[in-house]
């Protein structure tokens, strides 16, 4: 693996099936009493977050206590730049207290890539204002491949606001090459500028349809709608976007009982998500959660434990 | 006064070799019989094969004085610039303060003439503190002895109809021009960072797309023709900006445009690094934007290559992308882009490098004593290029203070060679006299 974890083209598919089994173990940990293994201690791993995330910040967290990583959090100001410190500075200062491992969640896209050419320590992004969110990729393949096996020839479906998502942006990249079909499904106000010629090169469909895309579906990704983004004008009304893109009680009886449905949250129930669907049998939603902090052990065990280090 | 110049064997536009002899800040003479003027007590240039131009003329500079003097002041900015063969620049009015009133043109109009390297020029604002909403006191501006003939709110797009309307009547009164950063807010908001496409796309960035630039120059068109009035495109980026420049043109409306160098050369294909060296407004656009401003300037839709240097200081680029500062150095690299991307191309000859940097600008600009011909007479404000010449940009040889230089590392065509100010050297052999 590199030596930092930024974007999910930064994974091979090696790299990809080595923390899905190294996952996989630290999945076992969980269910012990005790939960600590010794692989990383000595290791001071520190979660800057520049903008507020508890339920990826804890689960880093604990991904770094389970390992018996030091682990400190920190929250970054808010960096609305041209005044006061250069974000170099700020991640520079931390970095220089002897850290191993920079977690980093930025609102602006791109911020982790930058902080990796100025720093020493590993960096692991943990979401970069609307561009990637690496773990949140894996740990999504991984629950899928947990229930279906293999992802090869699956057609996996993603529905929800593209334009705003880094989820979308990390797991249109992975899925794919790990064999998956996938179509992308959203209004057209809501899909990336220039979504057109990135799905011909990067071989995912687009669809403005998700009623036509549904019963073909061997997997359903909702993604959160931004609230904030309705006063954009992007929809008309939360009412019109539940009628053409939610995953309504009807669609649900579409899907049928054994399609998995995925949700990386945090969810607006009744809007992209109805309660059926986000509580139905088939939802992998909370195991998504718990597969995040197995995951997040897997990506801290394999930058900070060394070459050839084994669970 | 310095001692009388001879300029021995440069190669004039549209003519041959020849020699040139300034004196008294002006063209004492000029001969095409090789020797034929007296060499003794002056001091001799050699300009074999070497190109006279008139002196450049940049349209659009931000000099960062006052108020960001760690960036750049009027005297760095001004070396900057004559290290680039510019004899003069039109400062832009988006300092702090602003300059919006007549003793602010007079202050950067004075410190640029007590550096004495470039004619500094500043351009008004439009409107009071660059806020959009009242008439600066353009008029005043205009009487002070800085002389001021261009507005602009660069930096900000004159977004309100009717402000910009009555500007530009108002202009009228004194042959002034409104230069307008074009950029609707509705269009490219406060977030926008980049070209929206599909670049912006992949990497999560908020662009702008170039529709928000063409629907205010065709709007400001409209109003040119309306109030019988000159607008000047400041920095046009797209092919639709063209498109419009072009249709304008055929009705005979009273417009003028620039484009960069950087918009000439670069696209949007540099930001997959994320790298905010090339954060710029209007950003960089994909390859066939740049194709279209290539043929504009060629066939003369575009009048003018301006820089928009805007020096930053390191710090205020060491943010992610969309946070950085906007803007990147350009007077000591233009000519070397132009000759790159123009002349080596065979789309202009130094001809029409002097149309484009020199002849046009200053015309805009209604800077009468420079992009003058190289007559007998004229005000010897004149620059010395090796066409043959190539150089790798390092961004730690600027005379700006600032270090953000897209050009770092890239070879490029021509150097300027020397620079004369009323006839007084600012630059000898590619460095400050
Ligand atoms: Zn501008």
């Amino acid at each position: 693996m590199n030596k930092h974890l930024l974007s999910v083209d930064d994974l091979t598919i090696d790299d990809v099936n080595t923390l899905f089994t190294t996952a996989a173990e630290m999945h076992d940990v969980q269910r012990r009493e005790v939960k600590k293994l010794p692989a990383l201690r000595g290791r001071t791993v520190i979660n800057l977050f520049f903008e507020d995330s508890t339920r990826t910040r804890s689960s880093f967290e604990l991904a770094g206590k389970w390992l018996s990583a030091d682990t400190i959090n920190l929250a970054g100001k808010g960096s609305s730049a041209s005044k006061g410190e250069s974000l170099r500075d700020t991640v520079l200062t931390i970095a220089s207290m002897g850290v191993d491992a920079l977690v980093i969640r930025h609102s602006a896209s791109g911020a982790c890539h930058q902080v990796a050419e100025w720093v020493d320590c590993s960096v692991v992004n943990a979401g970069d204002g609307t561009h990637e969110h690496p773990t949140q990729a894996l740990l999504d393949a991984y629950t899928l491949v947990r229930r279906l096996g293999t992802l090869e020839d699956k057609h996996i479906v993603l529905v929800g606001d593209l334009t705003h998502s880094r989820v979308f942006r990390s797991n249109v990249g992975l899925l794919g090459r790990l064999g998956a079909r996938v179509t992308v499904v959203a209004p057209p106000t809501l899909m990336p500028s220039g979504v057109e010629a990135w799905s011909a090169s990067a071989g995912f469909e687009t669809s403005y349809d998700l009623d036509e895309v549904l019963p073909k579906a061997d997997a359903v990704m909702m993604l959160r709608v931004q609230r904030e983004r309705m006063s954009g004008g992007f929809f008309p009304t939360a009412r019109e976007y539940t009628v053409g893109y939610g995953l309504t009680r009807d669609r649900l009886a579409v899907l049928g009982e054994e399609v998995p449905i995925c949700h990386p949250g945090p969810m607006n129930r009744g809007l992209e998500i109805a309660a059926d669907a986000a509580d139905a049998a088939q939802s992998l939603i909370l195991e998504q959660v718990s597969s995040g902090v197995a995951v997040r052990m897997s990506v801290l065990y394999h930058l900070l434990a060394g070459e050839g280090a084994s669970a | 006064m310095t001692d009388p110049i001879l300029i021995q064997g440069g190669s004039l536009l549209g003519g041959g070799a020849a020699d040139v002899l300034v004196a008294d800040g002006v063209i004492a003479a000029v001969s095409t019989t090789p020797g034929a003027l007296e060499t003794t007590g002056v001091r001799v240039i050699d300009a074999d094969g070497l190109v006279v131009l008139p002196g450049l003329v940049d349209l659009h500079t931000h000099l960062r004085e006052p108020g960001r003097e760690d960036a750049e002041t009027i005297r760095t900015g001004s070396h900057a610039a004559a290290l680039g063969g510019y004899t003069a620049v039109l400062a832009m009015a988006n300092t702090n303060p602003v300059t919006d009133t007549a003793e602010a043109a007079e202050r950067v109009h004075e410190l640029g003439r007590q550096v004495g390297v470039v004619d500094v020029q500043p351009v008004g604002a439009v409107t009071k503190g660059l806020a959009g909403e009242e008439l600066a006191e353009l008029g005043l501006m205009a009487r002070s002895r800085a002389g001021v003939r261009v507005f602009s709110d660069d930096g900000r797009c004159v977004q309100d109809a009717r402000v910009m309307r009555r500007a530009l009547e108002y202009v009228k009164a004194f042959g002034g021009v409104i230069s307008q950063h074009s950029q609707d807010s509705s269009l490219a908001g406060p977030e926008a960072c980049c070209h929206e496409g599909e670049i912006s796309g992949r990497l999560g960035l908020t662009g702008w797309p170039g529709v928000a630039e063409e629907v205010i120059v065709a709007r400001d068109v409209m109003l040119a023709r309306h109030t019988g009035s000159r607008v000047h495109v400041a920095h046009a980026s797209t092919a639709g900006t063209v498109e419009v420049l072009r249709w304008a043109r055929s009705q005979g409306i009273a417009v003028t445009a620039e484009v960069t160098p950087h918009h000439l050369l670069l696209t949007t294909e540099e930001l997959l690094g994320y790298d905010p060296t090339y954060k710029v407004n209007p950003p960089l656009r994909p390859a066939e934007d740049v194709e279209a401003l290539r043929d504009a300037l060629a066939d003369g839709t575009i009048d003018a290559v301006a820089t928009d240097h805007a020096p930053h200081a390191r710090h205020d680029k060491q943010h992610a992308f969309g946070d950085a500062a906007f803007g990147m150095l350009g007077l000591e690299t233009a000519l070397g882009v132009v000759a790159s991307v123009m002349v080596d191309s065979g789309r202009l000859d130094w001809a029409g490098v002097a149309r484009v940097m020199s002849h046009n600008p200053a015309r805009i600009a209604g800077l009468g004593g420079h992009g003058r011909p190289i007559e007998v007479g004229e005000p010897a404000h004149l620059t010395l290029i090796d066409p043959a010449a190539s150089v790798t940009v390092d961004r730690e040889a600027s005379a700006s203070l600032s270090r953000n230089n897209p050009w770092h590392g890239r070879t490029l065509s021509a150097a300027v060679h020397t620079t004369l100010l009323r006839g007084v050297p600012t630059v000898l052999e590619g460095k400050l006299a």
